[in-house]
């Protein structure tokens, strides 16, 4: 068993690797069309529950209140799938869940199914038809875990992880330590919310068509030798951050991915491996941290425009967090011995706009600088050494200030002076 | 009423048509308009873009213009300006730890202009006539941070003589995103050009919004496509009483 190839480069900033997904018109074409059936699914899926805005909000109480009892959750969870049979390991990070996994199926054939939490730690799916038969061991992800009975539950279009269930040799499920529910009422509401939310095809779009639950192991009955491994990987960080922390409501229903008009347009590769679209770019920056340059430049990649939290089933404000996060990366960034072009320049302009004085004279200077550039009407090209605003200039004109700003035509007002 | 008008500083510079046609407009339905001269920005930009320190300095600004014991009524043409004052301002005051911009962010009365039309002033007919096929982009902060719903397009149904056509996959994000539309240049082209190809689909004259920033961004793909079609703010289809 062998991870997927770890990158020998570092990954590409969002904005790179994106340009190049642009310049593919083929797999463009194909990513909208199927980008857009799904959110009209989800879109249908929803409107026929009346009362969606009550499960959201119950929903969103539920994990947020998990999130703040996860640490006597867990003591829960862990006692209760020891009693029934199963083993618990931790895991720090992807290196330790992936020793822990490879130490646990041996080598033979092994069955992996999909998974976002597989995928982070860097474990990829086998094709699961022709290894079936021969295979001994499975490792699968796990969609909830009841902490009161220590049930794994595991929702399914296909039902590829169900199949591991059913091998001679051990299971072994990861799972990402805010998985957790505290209880099967508590479950309930979840099984509404997902299959809705992802806005699956037919009635996989209501209700999971393959929902699998075990709690341990036992003779004659699922899994021989029952392991999970909760993974940590950053989580306990993101936990203790009072706003970045409600990332870890995600559900896993990438209804925000669907709507999103960046990810739309350049598909999930840019985002990094651990999740695509604004979930990603919430959650890779704070697990992974903002030192390299493609992870902080993941909370720069949306416009904010707020689809995503409009469609989030556990209320998650996406844009609030990609705010934040922003906040972080230009702290990380302020100490240095010489300070970046841009925290120059958004420090000058704070201090220009800051005193009216200082206002009025940048408005005039402005004004007569960006009259000179203009051609027609509009500024139409930017010199390059001007950075970010000619990246502006490259496909859009800019407006030209008229030569006199408002409060000039104010201030000439009968009675309009200052006040 | 007395009507203090934050203009936004991106207005103030590049779109003062915008203020004046708030102005004339406010005036025309008997209100006394005043633009208090210390205004200058919200702090959007540094805020959206992670410089709080910034944007803490610049919102204690605009709290001391507009705010204090007898804060004025705020009317202000840009939604997004709006929107960074009643929703931002608590959680930027929160990220400074200063909890007197909190309290004084409480006591600001800040309206969008359609919100106060409609809402405060309780008009959608504004004696406006405008003669020509207007199509109307909903900006994100206009419809998911303020949820100002159909109120533009309530007042511009009252408009004599305007034909509003609908346009297409409106509630999309035009791409413009503040700092988006340089860092992640690429992207934000993609998008723009989507939301062109919906506004000429509509064959309309005019596209309309409450928001000259994301405006800037649909014009200014317009005129380098030389499409012929024209941006303006809401306000300046309301101020128009243009007769045959």
């Amino acid at each position: 068993m062998t991870p997927s190839a770890t990158p020998s480069s570092p990954r590409p900033r969002f904005a790179d690797a994106a340009r190049e997904a642009l310049a593919d018109p083929a797999s463009r074409g194909e990513l909208r069309g199927s980008v857009a059936a799904v959110r009209a699914r989800r879109a249908a899926a929803v409107a026929e529950l009346p009362d969606w805005g009550e499960l959201r909000a119950a929903g969103s109480a539920v994990r947020e209140r998990t999130l703040l009892n996860l640490d006597a959750l867990l003591e829960d969870l862990e006692r209760a799938v020891i009693e029934a049979g199963g083993i618990v390991h931790w895991a720090a990070d992807a290196a330790e869940a992936r020793r822990i996994v490879r130490g646990l199926v041996g080598a033979g054939e092994v069955v992996r199914a999909d998974a976002p939490v597989l995928r982070e730690i860097g474990l990829t799916a086998t094709p699961l038809p022709d290894r079936l038969p021969a295979a001994r061991a499975g490792v699968c992800g796990i969609d909830f875990m009841v902490a009161e009975t220590g049930t794994m539950v595991l929702l399914e279009e296909t039902g590829a992880g169900r199949a591991c269930l059913a091998l001679p040799g051990p299971l072994v499920a990861v799972a990402g330590i805010e998985q957790v529910v505290p209880t099967w009422r508590d479950l309930e509401v979840f099984l509404h919310l997902l299959p809705r939310s992802a806005g699956g095809p037919g009635g996989a779009g209501r209700f999971s068509p393959a929902v699998s639950t075990w709690t341990g192991s036992a003779p004659g009955d699922g899994p021989g030798e029952f392991h999970l491994v909760l993974l940590d990987n950053g989580r306990t960080g993101t936990l203790a951050d009072e706003v970045g922390r409600a990332a870890l409501r995600c559900i896993g229903c990438a209804a925000c991915v669907h709507v999103c008009p960046v990810y739309e347009r350049v598909g999930g590769a840019p985002y990094g491996p651990v999740r695509a679209g604004p979930i990603g770019a919430i959650l890779t920056p704070q697990l992974r941290g903002v030192g390299s340059a493609a992870n902080a430049s993941l909370p720069f990649a949306s416009t904010l425009c707020g689809a995503c939290a409009e469609v989030c089933p556990v209320g998650i404000d996406i844009p609030e967090i990609l705010v934040h996060l922003r906040g972080r990366v230009v702290e990380s960034r302020r100490h240095r011995p010489v300070p970046t072009p841009e925290l120059a320049m958004m420090r000058t302009v704070a201090w220009t706009l800051s005193d009216r004085r200082r206002y009025e004279t940048a408005l005039r200077r402005g004004t007569r600088w960006a009259r000179l550039l203009a051609r027609g009407g509009r500024v139409r090209r930017l010199p390059g050494v001007l950075g970010l605003l000619g990246r502006w200039t490259d496909a859009r004109d800019l407006p030209v200030p008229p030569p006199r700003p408002f409060r000039a035509w104010w201030a000439d007002r009968p009675g309009g002076g200052a006040r | 009423m007395r009507v203090a008008l934050f203009v936004a500083c991106f207005n103030d510079a590049l779109f003062p048509g915008t203020g004046r046609a708030v102005t004339r407009l406010l005036e025309r339905l008997g209100h006394q308009v005043v633009f208090p001269a210390g205004q200058s920005c919200c702090g959007q930009v540094h805020w959206t873009s992670g410089y709080q320190r910034e944007a803490a300095d610049l919102a204690r600004g605009f709290a001391a213009v507009f705010g204090g014991d007898d804060a004025p009524v705020v009317v202000t043409p840009s939604a997004s300006c709006a929107a960074t004052v009643r929703r931002d301002y608590p959680r930027i005051a929160r990220a400074a730890g200063d909890a007197g911009l909190a309290r004084d962010a409480e006591g600001l009365r800040v309206h969008e202009l359609s919100e106060f039309l409609v809402d405060v002033l309780g008009v959608t007919d504004v004696g406006a006539r405008f003669p020509h096929r207007v199509t109307y982009h909903p900006t994100c902060h206009a419809l998911r941070a303020l949820e100002v719903g159909d109120r533009p397009r309530r007042l511009l149904r009252a408009v004599r003589d305007l034909e509003l056509v609908e346009l297409p996959e409106a509630g999309e994000c035009c791409g413009f995103g503040g700092a988006f539309a340089m860092k992640n240049a690429d992207v934000s082209v993609a998008m723009v050009a989507d939301k062109v190809r919906h506004v000429r689909a509509t064959a309309a004259d005019v596209v309309c919004a409450v928001d000259n920033s994301c405006l800037a961004h649909i014009g200014g793909a317009l005129t380098r496509l030389r499409a012929g079609v024209r941006t303006m703010h809401l306000a300046e289809i309301l101020a128009e009483t243009e007769t045959v």
